[in-house]
């Protein structure tokens, strides 16, 4: 009795510490989901300084091209998801030039209306033509083998998904700092004016910067198809949201903190779940923003900027 | 001196009118000329005016974007329904304490909320909305995420009719008030406005509590006429089709507000059975009447006797206040 106390506390302590890593590998996986759509807001907000509200709405069209890539044309799960970063690439570049284009110069109210618009668009005309009903993400597309690692579950579905973000970032990360392309980037979002003087081209840097968001949305899309196994056309709304939140997180316009921001979302929420209520796991992701607003409304990696007249 | 006694006669007139119509569609009800059908999409009409006026005066007056107002509606819908049912309280006595609490509900959100400006505002609020809901569907007392079933049918003609008329008085003399000068002084700059004096934060909740707590009221005339009410109904896609209606009868215009209410009531009857198409429509309003015109249908103007004045004729008629 004396000798097994200590043993069996030994014990416990461990199959803490392997639940708890087993949560945050979890929580990996879910937050490089939410980071890449997290990008995607991070984008369009640093330059045009827009929420796109239909931005998780791009991200379920992203998963549904990826869906009927695999079942219909028969596709392996990468080239479905070039795929579908390819055609909402061009979705993201069509919505910017016909929704929000005409209102650059319009307050931002009327911006975020348009763009609660372009959401409900895409959710309901996609209800529309494919029927409200989920579908099950085509089994071809993965078969998920679980890795038993020190008393540790690790999914190849895991390891698949966060080996495809850092892939997508670094490119992501090249693109912004490297290429003449992501120089324009950041000048635009510096500063419109100065940079069309300087001769860069803002229409089609703001389209470029809509492209790389969209693309990187539907690569989450593809991601999330594989990772709840399912698809429907109200997919969008949540994660949509969960990833805006992380951007506001991370400071939103920032790139570096959309990363941050999405991976900490992910972690926080499967502790939620893992260890409180699953029944309040989308209350916290508000919880969160509403304290974020409060506290440091500029998010962790943001800088505090006056208030100009 | 002639221009001196034509208020009250306007206001004779629109005083017979408004007896007139309630008179017109009590006797039809009650004859039964006015079906089940047509009595249900007039509640809806009812209700959904009072949810647009009220969220006109945040949105629109006070020019503060808020995504949450289908969580006052739940708040209101609520508290009303339990008072009737658990506490057995008359239905006037449930009216006055859900609008109470939308309205207290609406202040302790709108303290910390409104300090944010824009779009940050439009995310929190929508945030706020959804965590009553999700709260609401935690809660084991109030059915879960089944609701409430069984409320009895309380809100007849007479209660709907007293109350959108109550909302629209109180919204249109607030806005025609110095307070209300001081609410548009908010939207139109709010730097400026700080600047002559004005405590914005104190305006912004001012608007933002009066608009909750006739959501509160609307979502207990809607709470005892449907029989059932569950967190579902007052999720994010109930507060776009309000915004939906503030925004095709223009920002800032409470005749626009009533006009796209009933207008919008009238298309989701007539789309009853194609909700895809409906909500494509609302999506194709949104985008269209913000591209081509961001105020609005009706803009900031209200549709009153300065325009029928203008309609006969009358070039200098006397302001309408």
């Amino acid at each position: 009795m004396s000798l097994s106390l200590p043993f069996t506390k030994a014990h416990k302590e461990v199959a803490i510490l392997i639940e708890f890593t087993q949560q945050l590998i979890n929580g990996l996986s879910l937050g490089a989901i939410y980071a890449l759509i997290a990008l995607g807001y991070t984008m369009v907000y640093g330059i045009i300084m827009l929420i796109n509200f239909a931005h998780g709405d791009i991200m379920m069209v992203g998963a549904y091209v990826g869906f009927f890539s695999i079942s219909v044309l028969g596709n392996n799960i990468v080239v479905a998801m070039v795929f579908a970063m390819v055609t909402c690439a061009a979705l993201g570049v069509v919505i910017e030039k016909i929704a929000y284009r005409p209102l650059r110069n319009s307050t931002r109210i009327a911006a975020l209306i348009t763009a609660i618009g372009v959401s409900l668009f895409l959710e309901y005309i996609t209800i529309f033509l494919l029927g409200p009903n989920q579908r099950v993400y085509p089994a071809q597309a993965f078969t998920v083998t679980n890795y038993h690692i020190a008393g540790l579950s690790i999914s190849n579905k895991d390891v698949f998904v966060i080996a495809c973000a850092v892939v997508i970032m670094i490119i992501l990360q090249y693109i912004i700092k490297r290429t003449k392309t992501g120089k324009a980037m950041r000048a635009v979002s510096l500063d419109k004016d100065a940079a069309l003087l300087m001769g860069v081209s803002v229409d089609r840097t703001i389209s470029i910067t809509f492209a790389i968001g969209s693309s990187l949305a539907a690569a989450a899309g593809v991601m999330i198809g594989v990772y709840y196994n399912t698809v429907n056309p109200l997919m969008g709304i949540i994660p949509g949201l969960k990833a805006f939140v992380a951007a506001v997180l991370g400071g939103i316009g920032i790139i570096p903190g959309a990363m941050v921001g999405g991976l900490l979302m992910g972690i926080l929420e499967t502790m939620v779940s893992g260890y409180g209520s699953s029944l309040y796991r989308d209350a916290f992701a508000f919880g969160v923003l509403i304290l974020i607003l409060l506290i440091k409304p500029t998010g962790l990696f943001g800088k505090n900027t006056g208030e100009k007249v | 001196m002639q221009k001196m006694n034509i208020k009250p006669v306007r206001f004779a007139v629109e005083v017979i009118i408004l007896v007139v119509l309630f008179t017109v569609v009590q006797y039809l009800i009650s004859t039964g000329l006015l079906n089940q059908y047509y009595q249900i999409n007039l509640t809806s009409m009812c209700i959904n005016i009072i949810l647009a006026v009220s969220l006109n005066l945040i949105n629109g007056f006070t020019g503060q974007l808020s995504l949450g107002h289908a969580g006052f509606m739940a708040v209101g819908a609520y508290v009303s329904a339990v008072l009737t049912m658990n506490a057995g309280m008359p239905f006037l006595v449930s009216c006055i304490a859900a609008a109470l609490a939308a309205g207290v509900a609406g202040f302790l959100i709108g303290v910390p909320t409104l300090r944010l400006k824009g779009d940050y505002l439009a995310i929190a609020t929508l945030g706020f909305g959804e965590i009553i809901r999700v709260v609401l569907q935690n809660i084991e007392y109030v059915g879960g995420p089944a609701g409430i079933l069984g409320i009895p049918k309380l809100s007849t003609w007479p209660w709907l009719f007293g109350s959108v008329l109550l909302t629209v008085l109180v919204v249109v003399n607030l806005v025609n008030s110095s307070y209300g000068r001081a609410i548009v002084s908010v939207r139109e700059d709010e730097i400026a406005a700080e600047l002559m004096g004005i405590n914005t934060t104190r305006y912004k909740v001012l608007a933002f509590s009066i608009g909750a707590l006739f959501a509160g009221l609307a979502g207990a005339l809607y709470a005892h006429f449907f029989y059932v009410i569950k967190p579902e109904t007052f999720n994010f896609l109930k507060s776009f089709d309000i915004l939906v209606m503030v925004v095709l009868g223009g920002l800032g215009s409470t005749t626009g507000a009533v006009i796209a209410a009933i207008f919008i009531t009238v298309l989701t009857a007539v789309l009853q059975s194609f909700p895809a198409i409906r909500m494509i429509l609302y999506a194709l309003i949104l985008i269209i009447v913000m591209i081509y015109r961001p105020q609005g249908l009706m803009g900031n103007k209200e549709l009153g006797w300065k325009i029928f004045g203008r309609l006969w004729g009358e070039k200098h008629g006397p302001a309408e206040y």
